[in-house]
């Protein structure tokens, strides 16, 4: 069978809220239009299609329309070699959708990433906390209202949180200084009172 | 609380410690951290904490064009960068729907990087398993031959390390001149080293006290956690992308796919001792059949003929008004990539390293995922590494063979 005919299967056994199967290069994309029913759709898949390998999932952020996001399912089968590429779309309010860690076990950590980087939860997840970024991190870095230059946050137990040049710190050099402790202070103000520094080396 | 309940709880607390081991670790191949809880010398729970190397690509490539993402593809798998840049070219062509027009003598020289970066990932790969078992002396015998892959490379595209190869719609450059036979040259030297490794190594009684039975992995968790490379390969899963779905010239190459049964530590290192034979027959291949010769007497062409697409000659831009505005277009533009979307995946030296791009039509993608082998590949540790010992965490570690820069992006 080919994964045009896997998508038909899928879409006579789900009716309406699997749409056309669509192909663009060759590849077979279904959309789902209930988010809350991919758990099902995937244990069909898996079960009686035969997909028994969950290649990826992504999140795509579609910033300004609605719905905001749209997750992507990839599905392969080992038997029969093809492809399919699930996607279902997810409000903004909602933001979260059923897992299906159950079906390959290959998601858990997908949806950890997804959760860490889009911020959208799982149902039934067994263990969603962030994966990439540290525990406690307030931001989704993958969104796109999150700039690239990203945002200064509190890492805990690091003690440089912007980048080097602009923390002040050792690397910064003043030339001209008296000795190495005038020219690389540990933390300090730019702008404050290089006299205050220079008094206090003096001092030492 | 009784003095003889307050014993009891830490007689309870007691049995079980929790080590951490990384993210600065000699052993843990990259910034990998494992928090083990141990009873005694038996991990009785592993959890890993990556993200130590996350540099935020998938980000990065949303705000540059394609061509401009190239270098940050090198930096995904460290130790086989022109497996990626071939990886992602492709993938970006096949978005653009134009990886069938690749010259063929673009389609074997990709070939010839990625088979070279399959050796080098495996010299390396085995090298510092053999090294982190005890066996110090075959990861100077694999550093000697990865030093002549450098070189090669070096030749080839000017850097070492991040090579930045491939371009989209061909190369960055065509072969120098002898290198074709510098390289032939080096399959027969590494032919030696892979056998001495053997040698060394297969009939070892120590190694393989240390790999057998160790870190098994069944058929059906390898399908189910989403393993690939010789990983899966490893597990009894006969499944090869070069063989599943060709891509480049594979279809017209001859090789065998090596597949292990017990999928323990013991077989992973059997199927990559394998794979290298096969990448040198590979390569030997390619360098017989390569359109054009050695030094394209012929003037094959390596990249696609569409202005649109790959930069013109600088000869061309500097007198002609059409090849000028190509030039301009393309690097503060990009190519025009179609709307759609597109997964493309290789057969990567650690796996199945896939793209997969949605594009909102126009030089820069809308959203680029990377599916990364290592990241799949290390969501196993969790069920394979409660009942070892802690010292076959780094018999596991090296034949699971990750790599964090392409685990984290």
């Amino acid at each position: 069978m080919s994964a045009r005919e896997f998508a038909q299967q899928l879409k006579a056994r789900f009716g309406d809220c699997i749409s056309e199967p669509k192909e663009f290069r060759a590849e077979i994309t279904v959309q789902l239009s209930e988010a809350g029913r991919i758990a099902e759709i995937c244990q069909f898949a898996k079960k009686e299609m035969g997909f028994d390998y969950l290649v990826d999932i992504s999140s795509i952020d579609n910033y300004g329309t609605d719905p905001r996001w749209t997750v992507v399912y990839h599905l392969y089968g080992f038997g029969h070699h093809c492809h399919l590429r699930v996607k279902t779309d997810v409000s903004e309010e909602k933001s979260e959708l059923p897992t299906v860690t159950g079906i390959w076990r290959a998601a858990d950590w997908h949806e950890r990433e997804v959760y860490d980087m889009m911020g959208l939860r799982f149902r039934g997840h067994p263990d969603l906390r962030r994966i990439l970024m540290w525990e406690g991190y307030p931001y989704f870095p993958l969104r796109k209202d999150f700039p690239l230059a990203g945002k200064p946050s509190d890492v805990p137990e690091v003690a440089f949180t912007r980048a080097a040049p602009e923390e002040g710190g050792p690397f910064v050099t003043r030339p001209g200084g008296k000795d190495s402790t005038a020219r690389e202070p540990r933390a300090h103000e730019l702008e404050a009172d290089d006299s205050a520094a220079g008094a206090r080396a003096e001092k030492r | 609380m009784s003095a003889g309940a307050a014993e009891e709880l830490t007689d309870l607390q007691g049995e079980k410690m929790v080590l951490n081991m990384g993210p600065s670790h000699p052993a843990t191949h990259g910034v990998l951290r494992l928090v083990l809880e141990l009873d005694g010398e038996i991990i009785t729970k592993a959890t890993p904490d990556i993200g130590y190397l996350h540099r935020g690509d998938e980000k990065i490539a949303e705000n540059m064009t394609y061509t401009q993402f190239i270098p940050y593809t090198d930096r995904l798998d460290y130790l086989a960068p022109l497996a990626n840049n071939v990886a992602y070219a492709l993938a970006v062509e096949k978005l653009m729907g134009i990886d069938r027009e690749l010259p063929p003598r673009c389609q074997y020289i990709r070939v010839i990087c990625c088979e070279l970066a399959r050796l080098s990932s495996h010299l390396l790969g085995l090298g510092s398993m053999a090294m982190d078992v005890g066996a110090l002396t075959v990861f100077l015998f694999t550093f000697t031959e990865r030093e002549k892959i450098y070189n090669l490379i070096e030749a080839l595209t000017g850097a070492r390390f991040t090579t930045s190869y491939t371009r989209i719609g061909g190369l960055a450059r065509d072969l120098s001149a002898g290198w074709v036979e510098q390289c032939r040259q080096f399959l027969g030297e590494v032919v030696v080293t892979i056998d001495e490794t053997e040698k060394l190594l297969t009939r070892n009684k120590i190694f393989v006290d240390r790999n057998r039975d160790i870190g098994v992995i069944s058929r059906e968790a390898a399908m189910d956690y989403g393993l690939s490379g010789p990983n899966l390969r490893g597990s009894g899963v006969e499944f090869d992308l070069r063989k599943a779905h060709p891509y480049l010239v594979y279809d017209q190459l001859e090789f065998d796919v090596p597949a292990g049964s017990a999928g323990d530590c013991y077989d992973r290192y059997l199927v990559r001792i394998e794979e290298m034979r096969q990448s040198v027959g590979l390569l030997r291949q390619c360098l017989d059949k390569l359109p054009g010769g050695p030094d394209n007497k012929a003037k094959e062409p390596v990249d696609i003929p569409d202005g649109k697409t790959v930069l013109p000659s600088k000869h061309k831009v500097l007198t002609s008004m059409e090849e000028l505005i190509h030039q301009f277009i393309l690097v503060t533009e990009g190519v025009n990539a179609p709307p759609g979307e597109v997964y493309f995946s290789a057969e990567n030296p650690k796996g199945e390293l896939g793209f997969y791009i949605h594009s909102k039509g126009g030089g820069t993608p809308h959203r680029l995922k990377i599916r990364s082998p290592s990241f799949c590949n290390l969501s196993i540790l969790p069920l394979l590494m409660p009942g070892h010992m802690i010292s076959d965490t780094v018999a596991i570690f090296g034949s699971l063979d990750f790599v964090m820069g392409e685990c984290d992006r």
